[in-house]
């Protein structure tokens, strides 16, 4: 998902205590929840760090897509739905910065290893928001996608990375909403205006699938995860959920999902999909995705356009502790 | 790409405590960073109050918190439960007394 880069398996570590690790995993069987100071081993506070930074750098980056369409939306209604979705995502970013520095990481590290392209964010950033039908099929699918991940977080056994994904979670469901009602206005509109939504969902429906991660076949930190209930269902579970939940809401705006081989399974009613693409995955996360590099030059632009910013409010607050001081 | 940029300097974590309702007590609902009280307020405001849910904002710079330490857990916690006594449960009233 939005972590879907992960891929060292943790190294259990012998030299840590073997009874403090059987008391851990005790404690995680009986559903107990981990908290900042607690005892737990290297791998994973390594293993969270990792997961949340890059579900924290997938908010950030995340506005850019959407942030593109603010200027241009096309009402005012619109215009104040997208800025407030975007402004969201920034807080998620915020929730989620805040989680990984309870483990010991500094939010500034965090964001500096970002924009020297060292950490990893979700591939389907990178693609292009080309038409106004782009932002109503993030909405839908995207976000849509992100809550069927985030939604068993917010059980994950790590108790400030779960208390952010309820906060989270509560603020995500305006967004699919207002991406369906979008992709609803299109599709029932002129003939311009469905085409332009169906090509919209062309685009991004194989991206959205490939947000969940690689095949269970091929995930390797998984299994480790799910013992430490950071994980509670696989890549392919979430996946079905996912296209079970989306395909009547494709047939009820009167679009087709562009995947010939999709139908339903008779005996399980799940939705079979067909064939992805892994290796264009493989590229976007290797970096290689239509707007990588666009992605790490825009958030270096803010970031040193905004280092007067920082620099004045560090002043400020320098001269006013002297001026207490004195 | 890996163009190493200069470290951005650490900015002062707080923690952040909101009252929903009048007659509620203020509640732990995360940390940020600012440079200074009223920054840290407005960033409060912004970051967790955008959908009514505070009346009012209390930041407190992290480092002024002091925490019990969870590895004395046991030592400072569990003896409460060896005290039944404290819990009304622990005293026998008759039925015909009734609620007490
Ligand atoms: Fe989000
Ligand atoms: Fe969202």
């Amino acid at each position: 998902m939005y972590t879907q880069a992960l891929n060292d398996l943790p190294t259990p570590h012998n030299l840590e205590d073997a009874e403090k690790m059987a008391n851990f995993q005790t404690r995680i069987d009986s559903e107990d929840r981990i908290e900042a100071n607690d005892w737990m081993p290297e791998a994973y506070r390594r293993t969270l760090v990792r997961q949340i930074s890059q579900h924290a750098h997938s908010e950030i980056i995340g506005q850019l897509p959407e942030g593109a369409w603010i200027t241009r939306a096309p009402s005012l209604r619109r215009k104040a739905a997208l800025l407030a979705k975007v402004q969201d995502e920034c807080g998620h970013g915020l929730y989620l910065y805040a989680a990984a520095e309870t483990l010991n990481a500094s939010r500034e590290a965090l964001m500096d290893q970002l924009m020297e392209g060292k950490a990893k964010y979700s591939s389907i950033f990178n693609y292009p928001t080309m038409t106004w039908a782009d932002i109503g099929a993030i909405g839908w699918l995207v976000d849509g996608a992100a809550i069927m991940n985030q939604i068993p977080l917010c059980r994950c056994s790590y108790g400030p990375y779960a208390r952010a994904m309820i906060r989270v979670c509560k603020e995500e469901s305006f967004h699919q909403r207002q991406g369906f009602e979008i992709m609803m206005t299109l599709a029932k509109g002129s003939a311009r205006q469905k085409a332009m939504a169906q090509d919209a969902l062309n685009r991004w429906w194989w991206p959205s699938l490939m947000m969940f991660g690689p095949p269970d076949t091929d995930s390797q930190h998984s299994d480790q995860s799910t013992r430490w209930k950071i994980k509670r269902f696989s890549n392919d579970e979430l996946r079905q959920k996912f296209v079970d939940a989306t395909v009547p809401q494709a047939q009820f705006l009167g679009l087709t999902l562009p995947d010939p081989d999709l139908r339903q399974d008779e005996v399980t009613g799940n939705w079979m999909y067909g064939e992805i693409d892994w290796e264009e995955f493989k590229q976007v996360i290797a970096g290689n995705g239509p707007c990588n590099q666009d992605r790490l030059a825009s958030r270096r632009k803010a970031h040193e356009e905004g280092a007067w910013v920082r620099e004045a409010a560090a002043a400020y607050a320098a001269r006013q502790a002297s001026r207490h001081a004195a | 790409m890996n163009k190493t940029l200069k470290a951005t300097p650490p900015v002062q974590l707080w923690e952040v405590f909101i009252r929903s309702r009048s007659g509620l007590a203020h509640k732990h609902v995360g940390s940020l960073h600012a440079e200074d009280a009223e920054l840290a307020l407005q960033a409060a405001r912004n970051l967790f109050t955008r959908r009514g849910e505070g009346l009012s904002i209390w930041v407190v710079p992290s480092h002024l918190i002091v925490a019990s330490d969870p590895s004395e857990k046991g030592m400072l916690f569990e003896p409460a439960l060896s005290k039944a006594y404290r819990h009304p449960t622990f005293y026998n009233v008759p039925e015909e007394v009734g609620h007490m």
